[in-house]
């Protein structure tokens, strides 16, 4: 049986977060809540006359974007109309970059389970995007709120592999694109959008096969099964010596299949032309230059500086840069306490807080705890002023009411027993209680001990320190054996 | 008191200044004469005499006040009635192109042109017609009825904007706006026996023009005089941010006293008296150049060699813009639907039943050059010629300041004559379009009649942005001569 590869490449397309619209003043709203045209004018309406004027914060975005991407910028590119028609294309053409794109020939490393990926980035380009139409009983209605959005076009080559490739890209340019601030990249609210192609080719060759182009792919969830679909299908039809078509399938999330929507022979013919309402996009190297320098930390960087200096296992410090208000929320707990491991914070931070957040849809720089108590809760665990246990109910607590750790800790009387006469005490009150387990413990049954653990811990309020109670535990019980044998 | 639709800006102006006359009597007065004379002309598409009046009075109180209190001259547009062909917008008027497509539309916003002229004083009479979204040269093609030459009823006023020019020469305004994508403000004014100037691309805001061929496409006006046009050319010219392609160049101020042309070199193209055309048009434009030398011009011939190429050339790249640019024509938003079963059918039911055969063929013809496998050998390859092309004006503008030629081969011809030929509807264009492939003024103006009294036109062109030499010229010419200041007997 052969063995086949596939070989996937990603379109992206992300709505910039300007104030205002790519070619006029209206602002940019969430499309997906706002009034329908509420936020249009003539110019996103298409209306005769008007004309387009290029906004030159999308154009710094898209930079942003490109130089993160490493890519080389055109000095010069070219707007370029895109004609088909369609209700939510009110000029009946878009203004796109086509033989001129803004940027080209760059990269995206990321790291997954199978080892460090580079994927080749063909090219970066600007657009605007279309309105959209709210289908009816009958009839239908069109919302330009989204039209005249400026829309970031990323193509990347065909260089991923496997759906865990595709998925560890895409995130990494979502998590790319929230760094620089460029957009929020929201893929649920179609903020940032992904079509893909795959073809296969068998193992070990260097060809390309017949690809497909896979569309509608709302959610990364979505993204995987249809890629993990797609490959099935074309993997099924080769397998049978049969042919991929060049289409353009869509998938279908309720019935779990890719449909035919296009095929190569009803591909549109755009009739792309150079935009002649607008000069080609001069760039001034010095501005490029400018915006290259102060680009932020990038994820990539970020990751490798986190297990450089703070001794994070690349695992961790991948989890805690895909998100920057993470990372600087993650920097300012490790700047409060420079006494904390930032090991300890990191595992407090991704383990029980990262929990916290998940269960109550929470992003971290709106929580209420802030950087500085959670670095001295972790810290307080840390010095054993209180246990673990103890550590995650204050959690709780601060996350629900935003108080001081240290204060509830005092408040509740949460605060570890550390003195071993009184943990001593509360192991020979335990051992003095239950004189039938001491009994099955010598007689052989050891693990009773761990039970035994569990009766002091209870008695001490779950506040006792752990590892004195297991320390005393067992000397308690060594000597209990001792005066036993003596005294046969 | 003399008729005041005969005087001409500048005597309005005067009048208006001293007092003697209010716009709201000059505003009466086009009105009256629009009246009197619209139905042999068919200039107008719509009127807009309560705008206009309205407008008059605020113009009258200004100047009231103006007088009383003295202060910083008001410009020479101030109280004067114009005219805006069809395909420049304003605010809540109807604004058809010429064309069913866009009947009962009202736009809600003013073209950058018409609002900077209502900003300069002046007084909106109304909408002029136009070949269908200014494709044409003889006002035929306009969906709502012809425009008819105001020194002859069975010719035509020349095209796209024969209504602006028929107006001007019919004494219904002063002035009036029009576009010029292909010769469509000169030929006009040429067939018309007024003067028209076509400014360089760039100089005047293409805002709320709606477009036709849009690397090609100029605002220019028509007047009676060169000088009258220049508080016009004024009043619109210069950098608007709401256009990209404007030039951010400031206008510069022009002197028009004198008639002195001493050491203006003017370069006379070969290439532009060719097999075919009207002696008389080639005679009188010889003549003119004459008079240009007798006020100190040096004249020789010129080369402009890929001049042949203009036409087909032009009737590329103008439909390629123009098939993208009428395809915004779809009934979603506005203007009138055909309803049919399904969106494909709507589209082919409104766009094939509304839009005129000549749209329709430029259309094609666009859609055709941009497609998949023929970008290249047409869109492609005409640019490459258009930029030869503007080599060629490039070149010839080294040795001189300006370049005369006709107008067009032929003066006015008659309705019907060339309806059922498109090609030589397309070579009444063949000495107008190079200047606006090459973005070049030019100015046309009256330079004498043929035999059957018809008025002859001569162009002017200058280079980018060098409109006012052509002023200069133009103005010297006419100080010393009558031709612009004959009027059709209507």
């Amino acid at each position: 049986m052969p063995s086949f590869e596939p070989v996937i490449g990603l379109e992206v397309h992300a709505e910039l977060a300007t104030l205002s619209k790519m070619f006029c003043g209206c602002p940019v709203v969430d499309s997906t809540n706002a009034e329908p045209n509420s936020s249009v004018c003539e110019i996103c309406t298409g209306m005769p006359g008007t004309l387009p004027v290029i906004n030159q914060r999308a154009v710094e975005f898209a930079l942003r974007v490109a130089l993160a991407l490493n890519c080389d910028i055109a000095e010069t590119s070219v707007f370029a109309r895109k004609n088909y028609f369609y209700p939510d294309l009110p000029k009946g053409f878009q203004i796109s970059q086509y033989e001129m794109p803004l940027a080209q020939n760059g990269w995206l490393d990321f790291e997954t389970e199978d080892g460090d990926r580079r994927i080749r980035i063909r090219r970066v380009h600007l657009e605007e995007d279309t309105g959209k139409l709210l289908h009816r009983e009958g009839y239908s209605l069109v919302d330009f709120n989204r039209s005249g959005v400026p829309l970031l076009e990323i193509v990347s080559e065909p260089d991923m592999h496997s759906t865990e490739d595709v998925k560890v890209f895409a995130t990494s340019l979502r998590s790319l694109l929230r760094y620089l601030e460029v957009s929020s990249a929201d893929m649920e609210k179609g903020i940032v959008r992904f079509e893909a192609n795959v073809s296969l080719r068998s193992k070990g060759s260097q060809d390309l096969g017949t690809r497909t182009e896979v569309k509608n792919l709302n959610s990364f969830r979505a993204m995987v099964k249809a890629l993990e679909y797609e490959i099935e299908r074309q993997g099924q039809i080769l397998m049978q010596g049969g042919e991929v078509q060049q289409e353009t399938v869509g998938w279908d999330e309720t019935r779990g299949v890719t449909v035919p929507q296009r095929s190569k022979e009803e591909a549109h013919d755009y009739r792309y032309f150079p935009e002649p309402d607008l000069p080609p996009l001069q760039i001034d190297p010095a501005w490029v230059d400018r915006i290259r320098n102060e680009l932020p930390e990038l994820p990539g960087a970020k990751r490798a500086r986190f297990v450089s200096k703070y001794h994070l296992t690349p695992y961790a410090a991948a989890l805690l840069v895909e998100e920057r208000p993470v990372a600087d929320y993650f920097e300012a707990a490790v700047a409060h306490d420079p006494g904390t491991s930032p090991t300890k914070i990191a595992n407090w931070l991704t383990g029980e807080y990262f929990g916290l957040l998940n269960l109550a849809g929470v992003e971290i720089d709106r929580s209420k705890v802030s950087p500085q108590s959670f670095a001295e809760l972790v810290a307080m665990v840390e010095r054993e002023d209180i246990n673990a246990t103890s550590g995650k109910v204050v959690l709780e607590e601060i996350f629900e009411t935003g108080g001081s750790p240290i204060e509830i800790v005092e408040a509740r009387g949460l605060a570890q027993i550390n003195d071993p006469q009184a943990i001593m005490d509360l192991v020979n009150q335990v051992l003095g209680e239950n004189p039938k387990q001491v009994e099955q413990y010598f007689a052989g049954k050891t693990t009773i001990s761990q039970w035994l653990f569990g009766q002091v811990m209870r008695a001490a309020g779950g506040r006792a320190n752990p590892a004195l109670v297991r320390a005393n535990l067992e000397q308690a019980l060594k000597n209990l054996e001792e005066s036993c044998r003596s005294g046969e | 008191m003399t008729d005041l639709t005969t005087l001409s800006l500048l005597e309005a102006a005067d009048l208006l200044r001293s007092g003697d006359v209010s716009s709201r009597e000059l505003t009466q007065a086009c009105l009256d004469r629009i009246q009197d004379t619209e139905s042999k002309i068919h200039a107008f598409l719509t009127l807009t005499p309560d705008l206009a009046l309205k407008q008059a009075e605020d113009a009258d109180q200004r100047l009231t006040e103006w007088r009383k209190e003295g202060g910083k001259p008001l410009p020479h547009t101030w109280g004067i009635p114009v005219a805006i062909k069809d395909v420049l917008c304003l605010e809540g008027v109807p604004t058809t192109c010429g064309s069913k497509i866009l009947e009962g539309f009202r736009p809600p916003y003013t073209a950058t042109s018409v609002g900077r002229l209502i900003d300069a004083g002046a007084v909106v009479l109304g909408k002029t017609n136009t070949d269908e979204f200014a494709m044409g040269s003889s006002t035929e093609n306009s969906a709502f009825g012809p425009t008819y030459n105001p020194w002859d009823l069975s010719r035509v006023p020349g095209g796209s904007s024969g209504g602006s020019a028929a107006s001007v020469a019919s004494n219904m305004c002063y002035a009036a706006l029009g576009t010029d994508t292909g010769g469509s403000v000169r030929q006009p004014a040429s067939f018309c026996g007024v003067t028209g100037l076509k400014s360089s691309y760039g100089r005047v805001s293409r805002y709320g023009l709606i477009a036709y061929g849009s690397s090609l496409d100029t605002v220019g006006a028509l007047a009676h005089s060169a000088a009258d046009l220049l508080p016009i050319f004024h009043a619109i010219a210069g950098h608007d941010p709401l256009d990209s392609t404007s030039m951010p160049d400031p206008v510069p101020a022009v002197d028009l006293d004198g008639t002195d042309l001493a050491g203006l070199r003017i370069g006379v193209p070969k290439e532009y008296f060719i097999e075919g055309m009207q002696h008389e048009v080639e005679i009188a434009v010889q003549e003119a150049v004459r008079v240009l030398e007798t006020l100190g011009a040096v004249a020789c011939e010129i080369s402009l060699p890929h001049t042949d190429l203009a036409l087909p050339v032009y009737y590329i790249i103008a439909p390629a813009e123009a098939s993208a640019n009428l395809a915004r024509y779809d009934a979603v938003r506005y203007g009138p639907r055909l309803e049919a079963e399904d969106l494909r059918e709507q589209y082919f039911a409104t766009r094939g039943g509304l839009f005129g055969q000549e749209v329709k063929r430029r259309i094609m013809l666009g859609t055709y050059a941009l497609s998949a496998g023929y970008y290249d050998a047409y869109y492609g390859q005409a640019q490459k010629v258009r930029t030869l092309i503007k080599g060629d004006f490039e070149a010839a503008f080294k040795d001189v300041d300006l370049i005369a030629c006709p107008v067009a081969p032929t003066t006015a011809f008659r309705l019907g004559e060339h309806s059922e030929d498109p090609l030589s509807m397309y070579l009444e264009d063949v000495f107008t379009l190079p200047a606006n492939l090459a973005g070049v003024p030019g100015i046309a103006f009256p330079v004498g009649f043929d035999s059957d009294h018809l008025p002859i036109g001569m162009q002017l062109n200058a280079p980018h942005l060098g409109e006012a030499v052509l002023f200069q010229a133009a103005s010297a010419y006419q100080e010393v001569t009558s031709w612009h200041k004959e009027r059709p007997s209507l």
